[in-house]
């Protein structure tokens, strides 16, 4: 790169143009696009993330107004119809009962399975929002400040990560939500999704502070802090935005791993319990009928895998996406 | 001349090299910057050039406070720059400027160029009152040659020429009088470095400006800089006007390097005197003792490796040369 003119420096005085956009313009029409608004693009285009994005959709509806899927009330037993066996016949019709069968105590099945939607989407929902902000919030102050910090919260992050995941959640739970307690919904509920908080946030942390170690060496950050920004405006206008995209990833395909791990813990008998109605409790309670009524295991744990999966799904094709090696 | 605006004495960057995992030991020092002086005045351009890993972007950094200097001082307009408060600091920086060298990384992918050149105006609101930010915009982008309507649109619209338009257009906002500039158009083809260099120069008689324009690339400083320092392994070596150094280059490495321009004429190229430079440049972590440059110059003595030779004019030379031996000689012209 250089300009052999040396000799008649003068020489290479170009004309200023008077429209550079002309001049200069490159042929990027096809690409008026941020990142983000690439990657929407992107994805419109993947069956994988149509098929995921409508199955979240329901599920999500779901979880937000079970009553638009089922009129029958989950909690209500009548011990005459106890392991009555899924009625087929009775399918994608409003108001009728049974479609899935009836467990033990004479509960709907399929009601339950719809209203079961809410404690899986819940716990997993929250479980990685609050990942994202604590895990976040520790990964930018390690990364963005470094030194001691950096250190500490590093050591720290280890202590939790070094437990294994099961192991961590089956001792919190148990000490705090012993398994012959019955605590109410709301307790039980936010103790999970915080047992879930304190065993994940090392992991988010580091995602977190690998993009901002990384993004805080790019020349726009330099240009912001020499133009005298202070470090809050630096994080939240140029790190921030510029290095979360990995961090959301992970999030996506976390969320299918922790409906799964709520509804492990509800099955062990130390997560969910009633009167929470949950997949999981479900699942737990259908073991000893396995081979008498496969269905009372058989629907929820269906309903578990399809949502795990789409979760999964959506991080893999949101990853594709936002990835720009990947495309 | 004119009065003086930006001084710098004696800087010196030393990067410690740290070993260890929880308790870092420092083994050694990288000396980036060494003792490095110079002034800028008031409307001039000051040049400097040097090879990659002589500590001109280290200096840039310096200059601009995003690096702590180890010591030494930059005193603008006469006040030492490192020694405010915070408070002047920021209001200090609004006077300095930085254009950086790389358009594709130094603008935020994620906002608008009219909140890229909108910026300033945010961190400073002092500087423009809310209602009128948008129309100030405008007009930089129309100074640089921008289309001003091109506002809500992001960097990756843009070519690198145009791109780095937007980076000049942003240090301009703050209406700074010196502006520093980091190779600005090493990135660019050569026939957009033109149009850069002299949308600079145009800029520089509209707002009377002060530049300090770091590049690798001779011809490219000698179109643009009143005066031209050269460094060396972190060290100037000769400083002088742009005639002092392309035509009476004293120091011998800056012979060197003049001597390495290709020449556009093929039978002047036959007449040229090359000087070709043997090995590589000493690492910064352990630079010879006396002269840096010694153990690649053939005119290296004895005192070389004893005294390092101060930037001083000689009776030899009639411009600030740090060469025991200095001694004129045309390279680019030698036939």
């Amino acid at each position: 790169m250089s300009s052999p003119e040396v000799a008649t420096p003068t020489a290479e005085a170009a004309p200023m143009p008077v429209t550079p956009a002309v001049v200069e313009s490159a042929p990027k029409k096809d690409k008026p696009r941020s990142l983000w608004t690439d990657a929407w693009y992107e994805l419109r285009r993947k069956p994988l993330f149509v098929i995921s994005a409508i199955m979240i959709t329901i599920f999500v509806l779901m979880a937000a107004f079970p009553s638009l899927f089922s009129s029958v009330d989950p909690q209500a037993a009548d011990l005459n119809r106890s392991l009555t066996p899924p009625d087929f016949g009775s399918w994608f019709q409003f108001g009728k009962q049974g479609q899935f069968g009836f467990d033990l105590q004479g509960k709907d099945i399929y009601a339950r399975t719809i209203y079961g939607a809410r404690a899986s989407i819940v716990v997993g929902l929250s479980a990685v929002l609050g990942n994202m902000l604590l895990g976040g919030t520790f990964g930018i102050l390690s990364g963005y400040l470094g030194g001691w910090t950096d250190t500490l919260l590093a050591r720290f992050g280890d202590i939790f990560l070094g437990l294994p995941f099961v192991l961590g959640a089956l001792v919190i739970l148990s000490t705090f939500a012993p398994v012959q307690d019955s605590p109410s919904a709301l307790r039980i509920t936010s103790l999970v999704i915080m047992t879930f908080i304190a065993l994940g946030w090392p992991s988010f942390a580091r995602i977190m502070r690998a993009a901002v170690l990384s993004t805080k060496q790019l020349d726009y950050v330099h240009a912001a802090q020499a133009l005298g920004a202070r470090p809050g405006r630096v994080i939240f206008r140029h790190v921030l935005p510029n290095a979360i995209a990995p961090m959301v990833v992970v999030g996506t395909i976390t969320l299918g791993g922790y409906i799964g791990a709520e509804a492990t813990l509800s099955f062990l008998g130390v997560g969910l319990r009633e009167p929470v109605v949950s997949w999981g409790i479900m699942i737990g309670d259908g073991r000893n009928y396995m081979e008498t009524a496969p269905y009372i295991m058989a629907f929820p744990a269906a309903f578990l895998a399809i949502a795990v999966l789409s979760f999964v799904m959506l991080g893999d094709a949101v990853r594709d996406a936002l990835d720009p090696k990947l495309r | 001349m004119s009065e003086v605006i930006l001084e710098v004495r004696d800087l010196v960057k030393h990067f410690p090299i740290r070993q260890g995992i929880v308790f870092k030991r420092t083994i050694g020092q990288i000396k980036a910057v060494d003792g490095v002086s110079l002034d800028l005045h008031k409307g001039e351009t000051l040049g400097i050039v040097g090879e990659s890993g002589c500590g001109k972007s280290t200096l840039a950094k310096l200059l601009m406070n995003l690096e702590k200097p180890t010591s030494g001082e930059v005193r603008y307009q006469g006040r030492d720059v490192l020694r405010l408060n915070p408070a002047d600091q920021r209001r200090l920086r609004r006077n300095i400027q930085l254009v950086m060298q790389d358009p594709y990384t130094s603008l935020n992918p994620r906002m608008t160029v009219g909140d890229i050149v909108g910026e300033p105006f945010e961190i400073h609101p002092e500087v423009a009152p809310k209602g009128e930010r948008r129309r100030k915009v405008q007009e930089l982008l129309d100074v640089v040659g921008l289309n001003p309507e091109h506002i809500n649109r992001y960097p990756h619209q843009f070519s690198g020429g145009q791109r780095q338009r937007i980076g000049i257009a942003r240090a301009l906002a703050l209406k700074p009088e010196v502006i520093v500039c980091d190779e600005p158009v090493s990135a660019l083809d050569v026939s957009i470095q033109a149009q850069v260099m002299n949308l600079l120069d145009q800029l520089q008689n509209e707002f009377n400006l002060s530049y300090i324009f770091i590049a690798h690339d001779l011809s490219v400083v000698r179109h643009i800089a009143d005066r031209v320092g050269v460094m060396y392994l972190g060290k100037m070596v000769e400083v002088g006007t742009d005639d002092d150094i392309y035509i009476r280059p004293t120091h011998p490495y800056t012979q060197a390097l003049l001597s390495a321009v290709p020449v556009p004429d093929p039978t002047a190229r036959q007449r040229k005197a090359v000087i070709r430079l043997e090995g590589d440049v000493p690492s910064p972590a352990n630079p010879p003792s006396g002269c840096r440059f010694r153990t690649r110059c053939w005119k290296a003595q004895e005192i070389c490796a004893t005294e390092p030779p101060l930037l001083q004019i000689r009776p030899t030379s009639g411009h600030p040369s740090a060469c025991h031996f200095a001694q004129e000689r045309d390279v680019v012209h030698a036939g």
